[in-house]
């Protein structure tokens, strides 16, 4: 298996606090990772120092083996990472199918001067723009789908914003996807959809995804692997059912001594 | 899968924000049902007949606007489009006017020809708002606003105190008298030297470029604008280069202005600092804002409205009539009930005959005075006191009045808002006939300035805007 990322000796310190340790991970081509901790364990500090928000302090971070520490979120994302925001960041005053079609902007050509004459090259690149918007939001079925696609974002539901914001990130043609708390705020059903929806972006869209979630169950039924941070430090790694049993954490979820009672 | 009874509720909310309410709905059905090409040839076409119907005197009104218009086009797109409060916008104005002047004067004395000063003003113009753009790479909202806001003032302090070039005997940007005699625009020998002329001139103009801002605004660049204006971070995480786009939007807003700039300059064959203040900006900030903020059709709309009101506003007689559709217009909107609006009109009418009546019998005849030529003095005889003596101590204290009426009116509902309206609709009657129609120069900026209250109040979103939404 070849690493698509690789983190190695991750450092990063607010002030006098240090939010994320001497972190390593990987993460391979066509891997379901999932990182969970308590809550300000670094996790999406992590995230955002991938997605070229935060610059480590110390330590690499790898995409196909090249450094992109110092990258801008904007060539980090043209770099085929995309990500979603745990508190939901969809363009709220576009409609659905613009949210997407934004997401191309990377990925296409037309100049300026080609859309106001509306040349015969830009209005074919238009053309394909909607057509790959919509083939993303078809991934998740009908809830995106038909009228929706000319409602502004902020008619949708909590949920839908969610999945809209995965169709977006979607549309950047990533290869790693990075989710932070997919299933924050959805009902029992939904949750149990977003567990079946994740696999089938990996094995459907062929993404490698990294996803922070709280939800166990999610985290169980979609993880190749889990790592679990504390006060920024990696306390456990391995399959699900090991770190779930692993004393270190259920000790920072639920105090210390509570792994031997 | 069924979608029935997914949410109807909100599968069916497209079909009540089209389905407009109100007095305005019709007018609203019927712009949504022209298509934009059709829109457009309409609006040419009836432009184009304007110059037609109305004096020299109008056809320069109709330049104003068309100028204004398309600075509001400009700024639509920095500020309505990309989300970035420039205020610093009538600099790129001013700047493409004294450039104008200055190559086409016996300024320096240079006499370019027009198909080389017109290219390069704007080439000129366009790079320096891709310089003043930097500070928005850092800076948004508020901050920026300030720091455009200096540029502003800066630009005129410049142009008025700092005039002179090293090597250059005379002054570039004539300080504070500016610069006459610049030349009109010629194009393959044809003199833009009339009012008519340059008029079509600038529909031409505007319609390329309303035709171009279309496009762009529903392509790759208009999206990425609008994205960055809804969430700067999340653009930049979907592949948007957003300070490349940021310095586009200042660049392309910029070009618009300094080609209205310089256009404005061969019209009026010159150029004046105190054409570009910032009372300036706020037209055009005025015109976007009541048009709609975002919108291609508002913000023309807009510029028409607010170039045109304070023209029409010169002559009482028009004053009268706005001041009285105006009175009509705000009760339609805040009586929403007729029950209500045919009382507050009856009540009106039988107040002012008692009102006149018990006044007359306190005090005696002695007290009236002719009523003024306006518009609507002849019908009014009778039910108006139209006061001889005293006339300015009583319209001050009736003037006070109206205002406390206004703010009751605000603070109540039902009929006690209907009570209320009643004295404070006829004061506002008694004063506007008593005072205001005597003072077209006061009246005129405080009716505008009403207007656009009551506007903003009605629609905050501006006339043909659509609202916007920032919760989460």
């Amino acid at each position: 298996m070849t690493p698509i990322l690789e983190i190695k000796g991750l450092h990063k310190a607010f002030g006098g606090l240090n939010v994320v340790r001497d972190l390593d991970l990987v993460v391979n081509t066509g891997e379901v990772v999932s990182v969970i901790g308590p809550n300000g364990a670094g996790k999406t500090t992590l995230f955002n120092m991938i997605s070229g928000i935060y610059e480590p302090d110390d330590g690499d971070i790898l995409l196909d083996g090249a450094s992109i520490v110092g990258f801008s979120p904007e060539q980090i994302s043209n770099l085929g990472v995309a990500r979603t925001f745990q508190t939901l960041r969809v363009f709220l005053n576009m409609t659905v199918r613009e949210n997407v079609m934004a997401a191309t902007y990377g990925a296409t050509k037309t100049r300026m001067w080609q859309s106001a004459l509306r040349t015969p090259a830009a209005r074919r690149e238009e053309d394909e723009v909607r057509r790959r918007a919509e083939e993303k939001l078809a991934f998740f079925g009908d809830r995106l789908m038909g009228y929706r696609w000319d409602q502004p974002a902020y008619s949708l539901s909590y949920a839908n914003r969610r999945r809209l914001e995965i169709a977006r990130a979607m549309a950047t043609n990533p290869r790693l996807l990075m989710l932070d708390e997919p299933a924050a705020g959805m009902n029992p059903v939904e949750t149990h959809e977003i567990t079946g929806l994740i696999g089938r972006l990996r094995e459907e869209a062929g993404y490698s995804i990294l996803v922070i979630e709280h939800d166990m169950h999610v985290v169980e039924g979609i993880s190749d692997r889990v790592i679990a941070l504390d006060h920024g430090v990696k306390i456990a790694e391995g399959a699900f059912g090991d770190v779930a049993e692993d004393p270190a954490v259920i000790e920072a979820y639920l105090g210390y001594g509570a792994a031997t009672k | 899968m069924s979608h029935i009874g997914v949410d109807r509720w909100v599968e069916e909310s497209g079909d009540r924000q089209e389905h407009h309410t109100g007095w305005t709905a019709p007018a609203r059905r019927l712009f949504d049902k022209v298509r934009p090409g059709w829109r457009l040839a309409i609006f040419i076409a009836l432009v184009s007949i304007y110059p037609l119907l109305v004096s020299q005197a109008g056809v320069r009104i109709g330049i104003t606007v068309l100028v204004l218009a398309m600075l509001a086009l400009g700024l639509n797109i920095v500020v309505g489009w990309a989300g970035l409060l420039d205020l610093g916008y009538v600099a790129f104005y001013g700047f493409g006017a004294y450039f104008y002047a200055v190559v086409s004067s016996d300024q320096l004395p240079a006499h370019w020809p027009t198909w080389v000063s017109i290219p390069v003003v704007v080439a000129a113009t366009a790079l320096l708002g891709a310089l003043l753009s930097l500070p928005s790479r850092r800076l948004v909202g508020d901050y920026l606003a300030i720091m455009t806001l200096f540029f502003a003032q800066v630009f005129v302090e410049i142009v008025r105190n700092y005039s002179r070039l090293p090597g250059v005997e005379t002054d570039i940007t004539g300080g504070p008298n500016g610069i006459t005699g610049v030349d009109p625009l010629s194009l393959f020998g044809f003199q833009f030297n009339t009012f008519s002329r340059n008029f079509y001139l600038l529909v031409a103009l505007l319609a390329l470029l309303i035709v171009s801002l279309h496009h762009i605004n529903d392509s790759r660049t208009g999206r990425a604008w609008r994205a960055l204006r809804e969430d700067t971070l999340a653009a930049e995480h979907m592949t948007t280069p957003v300070n490349r786009l940021k310095m586009l939007a200042f660049a392309v807003g910029a070009a618009i202005a300094g080609l209205s700039g310089a256009i404005f300059a061969a019209v009026q064959v010159g150029v004046f600092p105190n054409n570009f203040l910032l009372v300036f900006l706020i037209t055009v900030y005025a015109a976007l804002i009541l048009g709609g903020l975002g919108s291609i059709p508002g913000a023309i709309i807009g510029a028409i409205a607010v170039a045109f009101t304070p023209e029409i506003l010169r002559s009482p007689g028009a004053a009268g009539w706005l001041f009285y559709i105006g009175v009509l217009a705000l009760l339609l909107v805040v009586l929403k009930q007729r029950a209500r609006l045919a009382a507050v009109i009856a009540g009106v009418v039988a107040f002012g005959y008692v009102f006149r009546m018990v006044a007359l019998g306190i005090w005696d005849e002695t007290i009236l005075g002719t009523a003024n030529d306006t518009l609507t003095g002849g019908i009014l005889d009778g039910w108006l006191l139209i006061l001889g003596e005293h006339q300015d101590v009583v319209t001050n204290y009736a003037f006070v009045l109206v205002i406390v009426g206004v703010l009751g009116v605000i603070v109540t509902k039902g009929w006690w808002r209907v009570a209320i309206f009643v004295p404070t609709i006829y004061l506002a009657v008694f004063v506007w006939e008593n005072k205001l129609a005597l003072q077209p120069s006061v009246t005129r900026q405080l009716l505008f300035g009403g207007v656009l209250m009551v506007m903003m109040a009605v629609r905050p979103q501006g006339l043909l805007g659509t609202r916007r939404v920032e919760i989460t």
